[in-house]
């Protein structure tokens, strides 16, 4: 078995587990800490795969900003209490949910197996064939992004600058707070429906 | 790089992608749903870095670049609704918000 098999199983253990401790953790804390465990096999993954900048990446923007920033929206509210898991509210939703996932599940694995090699159509290398030396990594990519991907760069700075505006306006506190009404169930729902921001204002 | 460990990672993203969908749809705290797409994205992530090494070709991993930020785009919206819920009802979850109710 080569190194980069090995490397692979491992990894691949550690991300499904992962994966799965995100899902099925009651308590969001410990979903946060496995959905570290993932991303970080992921940038491993990323590395045997030759793609040393991402790698870096990977670890810099997800494990070290998202997952922080989940984490400290976490601590922010105070979300220590276990979430119920069996709880159902649509009925037959959780069986529907499984046996979606299943049948996703084989469709894709049924293109990627019968595919094969063929599983990916088109030319290689049309844009810029990958370097041997892994040095080169990042100045490849460096001169895609501000080369052949230039456009699409500036649209993702407009990107970035709405998101932070949307953040502000979204998270700033609105003038008269109305808590949103308990519903007794998802059937029983004949209480005031919720006000949205702003509606008290216009009256 | 054998061809077929190029399709055994392609077969964990497939896991990987399916394991994220099933978890968005039976988890109802917000919290864990934005973890859950965050699986998602990467295993669209890995996929893309893999066709890039199968087609020897660099734009499998620019993308995933655009992917990055996108992801943090959406993290931060998200984050900022989730707030801006809590701030009404602490302890609410997804099946809660129903403004949008027909």
């Amino acid at each position: 078995m080569s190194m980069e098999t090995a490397v692979f199983a491992v990894c691949a253990v550690i991300v499904l587990l992962g994966g799965v401790g995100v899902v099925i953790s009651r308590n969001p804390v410990h979903a946060a800490l496995s959905l570290v465990a993932t991303l970080f096999a992921i940038a491993v993954l990323f590395l045997n795969l030759g793609a040393q900048l991402l790698a870096a990446v990977q670890v810099i923007v997800y494990t070290g900003a998202i997952v922080v920033l989940i984490l400290f929206v976490m601590m922010l509210l105070g979300v220590d209490t276990d979430d119920d898991l069996d709880a159902e509210p649509l009925v037959t939703q959780r069986i529907f949910a499984y046996l979606f996932g299943l049948a996703f599940l084989g469709i894709l694995l049924a293109v990627i197996l019968i595919g094969g090699e063929d599983a990916v159509t088109g030319a290689k290398s049309v844009t810029q064939a990958i370097a041997v030396d892994g040095f080169e990594n990042i100045n490849q990519l460096g001169r895609q992004l501000f080369t052949t991907y230039v456009f699409a760069l500036e649209v993702t700075a407009a990107l970035l600058t709405i998101a932070v505006v949307g953040a502000v306006v979204l998270s700033r506190r609105p003038k008269d707070l109305q808590p949103i009404p308990e519903a007794e169930s998802m059937i029983d729902q004949g209480d005031e429906p919720l006000t949205a921001i702003g509606e008290e204002d216009a009256r | 790089m054998d061809s077929n460990l190029l399709l055994a990672y392609l077969c964990l993203s497939a896991f990987l992608f399916v394991i994220g969908g099933v978890g968005l749809l039976i988890r109802r705290n917000p919290l864990v749903m934005i973890m859950c797409v965050e699986l998602m994205l990467n295993a669209v992530n890995l996929t893309f870095v893999t066709f890039g090494k199968m087609l020897d070709d660099i734009s499998g991993q620019v993308i995933v670049f655009f992917v990055l930020v996108v992801a943090a785009a959406e993290v931060v919206v998200g984050l900022a609704l989730i707030v801006a819920m809590a701030r009404r009802r602490p302890d609410a979850n997804a099946d809660d918000i129903r403004l949008l109710r027909g």
